[in-house]
């Protein structure tokens, strides 16, 4: 008798692109607002994009009810750290959380490709990446999601990562200004719409700095 | 009292149907300093008195957030308290993630004096040593409820615990009736008065005692010892004025009191 193959399964790729990119001093985290399943559009208006904690914010595609459900467990688990410490998570510490908080469900993973941005202690923005178990790293700037294929080398090319293998050590972070940043962005998933068929609709934008969190909108192709 | 041959175990009665173990640990509730509680229509008002065990060491913390819209002031063992907090927070939070909505505060209370019960019926456990004033905000109002160690409670329009509160609770009495459609500073004010009441003598000062509020569009929040100090201030002055007419009205007040006090035949956890 051959192998019994599932007839179904628990998870499903909802789409969608999400990018993040730090500054000296903010962070620009953006998702598109496209929610589909298969060929089919589910909503053209559902954010990807939650704010953890005062100066953290996550991004995340894949499965968005893994995404949810994670999102939840999260923002539980900062009230009791603030009920704890009486001070905000900062994103460092938060990332760690992400990490083990994914790893604790390595043999049932959470569906979810999570880019993590916000300011650190000293108020400098900070990026981390991760795969669905856990697997996670400080860097610069990074996409995740369907057209992460397309996004990513475009800002590898534009953003100049130094390889941490080269000596001297350089910083992780992007010699660009905010406004740069964003428009960076844009131009981004403005490309990546035009060929990826899961990105699309609206781009959210949610900017950190010192005076706080911003948030924008902008119209991407529909179809 | 010779009430020993019956104290032992919490698991034991006594002759007239009392459970000794339990009384004590509300005569521990006695013991700490005080902590009182009143609310209006739309806030509440939590204040502890702060004693500290020496000059050198600082004050150990009595008033606790549980979530966005419930606090409580503590008063007796405060370890017992805290461990008490962080159920109540855990609560909260769990209620939260099912129901992506606040915990109504009458279903917390009634959770945490079950929780209570179940040490009045466990050889093996004792009682807590801690009564709770829980204020808390929802659908249906703003509410003010005492938990004591035997696992009963009880709301309240105002309430003082812990040692010396008679005094405040006196005090409340006279001028709870005001409370439901004061203001949120008015209410600070009497709560503050109140609190003078139990140090009975000492200068109120902001070091002295720690303010909480919640109400509608105000999370729960301890004030900070600057805001405090300036509210003292300016009721200092009134304060004194008020001194001669507060005795004239002590004597001829006799309202009923709203189960703040208790018979002496009656076994105290029967309030």
């Amino acid at each position: 008798m051959p192998k019994q193959q599932a007839n179904w399964s628990p998870y499903d790729n909802n789409g969608g692109s999400c990018v993040a990119i730090a500054g000296a001093d903010y962070c620009v985290i953006a998702a598109d607002t496209r929610m589909s399943t298969g060929y089919n559009i589910l909503t053209r208006d559902y954010s990807k994009i939650c704010k953890l904690a005062d100066k953290c914010v996550m991004a995340s595609s894949g499965f968005q009810a893994d995404v949810k459900a994670l999102q939840k467990h999260l923002a539980a688990r900062h009230l009791i750290y603030q009920h704890q410490h009486n001070k905000q998570m900062s994103c460092p510490a938060m990332a760690q959380l992400l990490s083990n908080t994914l790893y604790y469900k390595r043999f049932f993973p959470y569906y979810s490709f999570n880019v993590l941005g916000g300011l650190d202690n000293e108020g400098k923005g900070c990026v981390f990446t991760y795969d669905a178990v856990g697997s996670y790293e400080k860097v610069g700037y990074s996409s995740q999601g369907s057209g992460s294929t397309l996004i990513m080398p475009f800002l590898d090319n534009q953003l100049k990562s130094p390889s941490p293998l080269l000596l001297p050590v350089q910083d992780a972070v992007t010699p660009l200004a905010e406004a740069e940043a964003v428009d960076l962005v844009k131009t981004v998933f403005a490309s990546a719409s035009e060929r990826d068929i899961y990105t699309g609709d609206k781009l959210e934008i949610v900017v950190i700095n010192a005076d706080g969190i911003r948030r924008e909108y902008m119209d991407l192709r529909k179809d | 009292m010779f009430r020993n041959q019956y104290d032992t175990d919490v698991t034991t009665w006594s002759p007239a149907g009392r459970l000794f173990q339990v009384e004590y640990a509300m005569e521990a509730v006695k013991q700490g300093s005080a902590a009182i509680g009143l609310r209006s229509k739309t806030h509440i008002v939590l204040g502890c008195v702060n004693k500290a065990n020496s000059e050198l060491s600082s004050h150990q913390k009595k008033i606790f957030k549980v979530d966005d819209h419930i606090g409580v002031a503590i008063a007796g063992l405060t370890a017992d308290g805290r461990v008490l907090s962080r159920y109540m927070r855990n609560e909260c939070i769990n209620y939260s993630f099912t129901y992506e909505s606040p915990l109504p505060v009458g279903r917390l209370v009634v959770q945490l004096a079950d929780k209570a019960q179940v040490c009045t019926q466990r050889s093996w456990k004792r009682p807590y040593g801690v009564g709770l004033l829980v204020a808390g905000l929802d659908e249906s109002g703003a509410h003010l409820y005492y938990n004591c160690p035997s696992g009963n409670y009880f709301e309240y329009q105002a309430f003082a615990i812990g040692s010396r509160s008679q005094a405040a609770k006196t005090y409340l009495e006279r001028k709870f009736e005001n409370f439901t459609d004061a203001s949120r500073d008015d209410l600070v004010k009497d709560a503050l008065m109140a609190i003078r009441e139990t140090l009975q003598g000492e200068t109120l000062k902001s070091s002295v005692c720690t303010i909480a509020v919640v109400g509608v569009g105000e999370p729960f929040h301890i004030l900070d010892q600057g805001t405090v100090q300036q509210m003292i201030d300016a009721f200092e002055i009134v304060g004194e004025q008020e001194g001669p007419d507060a005795a004239a009205g002590q004597e001829a007040s006799a309202e009923p009191e709203q189960g703040a006090g208790a018979g002496e035949g009656v076994a105290p956890m029967d309030i």
